[in-house]
């Protein structure tokens, strides 16, 4: 439990992506099996304990500690596992710490009768830190800033692999992954994952560059549309099911309408979209479909969730991977057309004739279910990762407004010293006492250093509020925003939200009172 | 003759607590004909008074924040020494807070109010620990005054400092430390660590650190922040009040690695909100346990609670079967945010 306790508050305070890695790299090595197999499901969020609840650590604490104290406690610290750690009264126990192994085993063999008990007794064995990395661990949630992906990809570095090589392994393999140590440590062969629904990385294109575009020896091409939902894989094998997001997450649990659809044995790439009537829904339509626990039948029906497939990976035993894409595109064709699997289509090849034309098709796409185009190399094999070359993303040119700047936010990491997050606004009017500006939305990209040392000064020179790391200023800076979709939301109060702001240009030179009007988002809105 | 109710001789008003009959304020917020100072903390320690009594340390301190103050009458007392003002016997006694700090014991007609303005328990080498008053009423603060408060051994987080510095020595490493005290223990904690190499301070930190050497508290060798190549700083210690770390001072090192050193560190939340990457807890107040054995030590029947989470220290101390009560004083901040 020790190391595994430093590891995640190390991992809390440190404010870079690498920096984690190489915290949990160095882990990983210097922590032998089985411990480090339950530190990395911990971290991925694949670790699941039934008995220990929130209400449990409650209850213990409650059996210790005076109830006001730990009121006011709770109050101020604002996260249970930390008050309940920070609070636990220690007392002397010759008891040694556990080992992590010790006590997932112990949890998972343990009736719910018998866990209080034993939480009790190591809480006493461990110090502060071990018990909230306890507590942590067992209440599920660590949120010590660490994604799945990034988890695996610190296993990865280990044996020098691509991470995408431990997600195509990742689901064939159980607690507490020994094999995969072996193999990334270059002891054993790599785990067999041919059968089961597994996760199989996805292949992603690289953004097209309008002066490349010329280049382009566009014959060797094939051309799809950019469809505005999220990258999935349906994999349904050997009797399972499942429905993977474009990074290995598991989704299929808010999609049971997909799943029953899921009547073949292969799998498949595609998007995910809904679909009303033949007709893609707005992007905002599908995002009430995802990250929910239990899905109702009135969204089933509001919000009918379908599949444009793009490739096929694997039928039923055949692995398609390696064929080229023309190959693989037949195979598709003929195997929805035998299989006809419902709530899924084909996304159509598009004609390439001359890159002008397709410059043409992309600029006139302004349905909005549309992104841009995608091109793939017609003798492209499906690779794993971005690799450069074979596929590329040409989005369409992004829709852009004018905003005034009315909140800015400290970055993190490098960035802390500086204001580097902006919440801007557009203009509103109000029935009495003339426009406002209402926010519309929020962005921490698309300057260089220089120019975010220009606007960090105008907001320390600007300011007329703060609050904790944010800081409201007076308006009178006004960024030119690039953004690839409008649309409403009720959670905004202005009433719409953009998808993927970035600041495209700082109008130094712009009045405040030119920029724009909520009108102007109104008009954006597409459909 | 009767002993008097210790309320009818101190009082609170709006500018401090009042001492009837002796006719003097201690720690007033605002200027005063006559103030008895606890500490140099700048909330305890203002400016503008007619009169001021308190250690030879912390007048030394005030004189070194607000210059010599103009037609002022300053009068030493050293820890221990009785003085009469008016009815009221009062004494300086150690409390262990920062250099030249102490509680201020009145007695007046039998009655006993020993008001202790801030103050710890554990090992401070720059200045003598706190002492144990018996008194009828206790004045104590209640900035860590919640049972989440324990402050872990000085050692320790030393220790996790001098391990960040040999974890990454390409990198500066920035403290947060309170200008006044923290700052001045710190490096002390450093040195008896076996830490000799140069540290670099702040400017806001340079005068304090000269007034502590100049009343003997050696800090080894220490180099202006100012002015420097920013290589100079890689693999070093750099000392700095908590406000310029996370400011634009900062920018002149190279990949800070950002510490404070504060008992509300202890708090990841909180420190994670700062932008703190090594939280280190080392606090000048006391924590929950010490404040809890110092109503002990002392016995009095009474408390009353100055600033901090008042509400917390009244009811542990009414379940002990002392009479508690917050004053409910204004201006005074928390110390080492
Ligand atoms: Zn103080
Ligand atoms: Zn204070």
């Amino acid at each position: 439990m020790k190391p595994f306790a430093a590891l995640l508050d190390a991992l809390i305070f440190m404010p870079s992506r690498n920096g984690k890695l190489r915290l949990m790299t160095e882990y990983f090595v210097t922590t032998p099996d089985p411990d480090r197999g339950y530190a990395l499901a911990a971290l991925t969020g694949d670790l699941n304990f039934r008995g220990a609840k929130p209400a449990l650590v409650r209850q213990l604490v409650a059996e210790r500690v005076d109830p006001e104290l730990f009121g006011w406690s709770y109050d101020f610290v604002g996260d249970l596992a930390e008050t309940a750690a920070l609070i636990w009264p220690e007392r002397p126990t010759n008891r040694d710490w556990p080992h992590l192994a010790e006590v997932v085993e112990a949890l998972n063999g343990a009736g719910r009768a018998e866990v209080p008990a034993l939480l009790a007794g190591w809480l006493d064995a461990l110090d502060a830190t071990g018990r909230w990395a306890l507590l942590k661990l067992i209440t599920g949630g660590l949120r010590v800033g660490v994604s799945a992906r990034l988890a695996k990809t610190a296993v990865a570095a280990i044996g020098g692999q691509d991470v995408a090589e431990v997600e195509e392994v990742w689901h064939g393999l159980t607690l507490p992954y020994e094999p995969l140590f072996a193999w990334v440590e270059g002891r054993a062969e790599r785990p067999n994952v041919a059968a089961g629904a597994g996760f199989r990385p996805l292949m992603l294109a690289n953004p097209l560059e309008e002066r490349d575009a010329d280049s382009l020896d566009i014959a060797l091409y094939r051309a799809e549309w950019k469809w505005d939902g999220i990258r999935v894989q349906m994999a349904a094998k050997g009797g399972e099911r499942r429905i993977y997001s474009r990074t290995g997450d598991d989704i299929s649990g808010a999609f049971p309408d997909l799943l029953e659809a899921m009547e073949f044995d292969a799998v498949v790439d595609g998007e995910l979209l809904v679909l009303r009537d033949g007709a893609v829904a707005p992007f905002n339509d599908l995002q009430q479909r995802l990250n929910r626990k239990s899905v109702t039948a009135k969204m089933l029906r509001d919000y009918p969730a379908h599949v444009r497939l793009y490739d096929l990976l694997f039928e039923e035993e055949e692995d398609l991977r390696p064929l080229s894409f023309d190959a693989r595109r037949l195979r598709l064709e003929q195997w929805h057309g035998r299989v006809a699997p419902k709530r899924t289509d084909l996304s159509p090849l598009i004609p390439v004739s001359d890159i002008e034309s397709l410059r043409h098709l992309r600029a006139g796409a302004r349905d909005q279910s549309i992104e841009g185009l995608m091109l793939k190399r017609a003798d492209s094999p499906y690779l794993a990762g971005r690799p450069k070359g074979p596929w590329f993303k040409w989005k369409r040119d992004p829709l852009t407004l004018d905003v005034v700047l009315m909140y800015a936010q400290r970055g993190h990491g490098k960035r802390s010293s500086f204001y580097s997050d902006y919440t801007f606004g557009v203009w509103r009017e109000e029935a009495a006492g003339g426009p406002i500006l209402v926010p519309v939305g929020k962005a921490y990209s698309g300057f260089t250093d220089e120019e975010l040392l220009r606007i960090d000064k105008w907001v320390r020179a600007h300011t007329t509020n703060r609050f904790g790391p944010v800081r409201e200023v007076e308006p009178g800076l006004v960024f030119e925003v690039a953004f690839d979709s409008a649309h409403p939301s009720p959670r905004h109060k202005s009433g719409y939200a953009l998808r993927f702001p970035r600041i495209h240009r700082i109008r130094w030179d712009k009045p405040i009172e030119e920029a724009d009007r909520i009108e102007a988002v109104a008009g954006l809105v597409a459909v | 003759m009767r002993i008097p109710k210790p309320e009818s001789w101190v009082e609170v008003r709006p500018e401090g607590l009042y001492v009837r009959p002796g006719r003097f304020h201690v720690d007033p917020t605002r200027p005063v004909p006559k103030a008895v100072i606890t500490h140099g903390h700048a909330d305890h320690a203002r400016a503008g008074h007619k009169a001021v009594l308190a250690t030879p340390g912390t007048l030394a301190i005030m004189a070194a924040r607000y210059g010599v103050e103009e037609g002022q009458a300053r009068q030493a007392l050293s820890y221990g020494e009785p003085v009469n003002i008016g009815e009221v016997e009062l004494r300086l006694h150690p409390a262990g807070h920062v250099l030249g700090s102490a509680q201020v014991s009145l007695t007046y007609r039998g009655s006993r109010i020993v008001v202790s303005g801030d103050y710890k328990r554990r090992r401070d080498p720059t200045c003598p620990p706190f002492e144990p008053v018996p008194c009828d009423v206790f004045v104590t603060e209640a900035t860590f005054a919640l049972p989440v408060f324990r402050h872990p051994p000085d050692s320790e987080e030393i220790g996790k400092l001098l391990h960040s510095l040999a974890l990454f020595p390409e990198r500066a490493h920035v403290v947060g430390v309170y200008a006044l005290g923290k700052a001045q223990r710190v490096i002390r904690l450093l040195r008896e660590a076996g830490y000799d190499a140069p540290i670099f301070i702040h400017g806001a930190l340079q005068g304090l650190c000269a007034l502590y050497e100049a009343q003997g508290v050696a800090l080894g060798p220490l180099l202006p922040a100012l002015a420097r190549e920013k290589e100079e700083f890689r693999g070093r210690l750099v000392l700095a009040p908590p406000s310029a770390i996370a400011d634009r001072w900062s920018r002149r090192l190279p990949e800070p690695v950002t510490a404070v050193a504060s008992g509300w560190m202890r708090v990841r939340q909180r420190a994670k909100q700062r932008g703190v990457e090594l939280p280190l807890v080392i606090s000048d107040h006391a924590d929950w346990d010490e404040l809890c054995q110092t109503l002990a030590d002392v016995g009095a029947p009474e408390i009353w609670v100055t600033h901090g989470r008042e509400e917390a220290l009244v009811h542990h101390a009414r379940a002990q079967g002392i009479r508690a009560r917050a004053l409910a004083l204004v201006g005074f901040e928390e110390e080492g945010q």
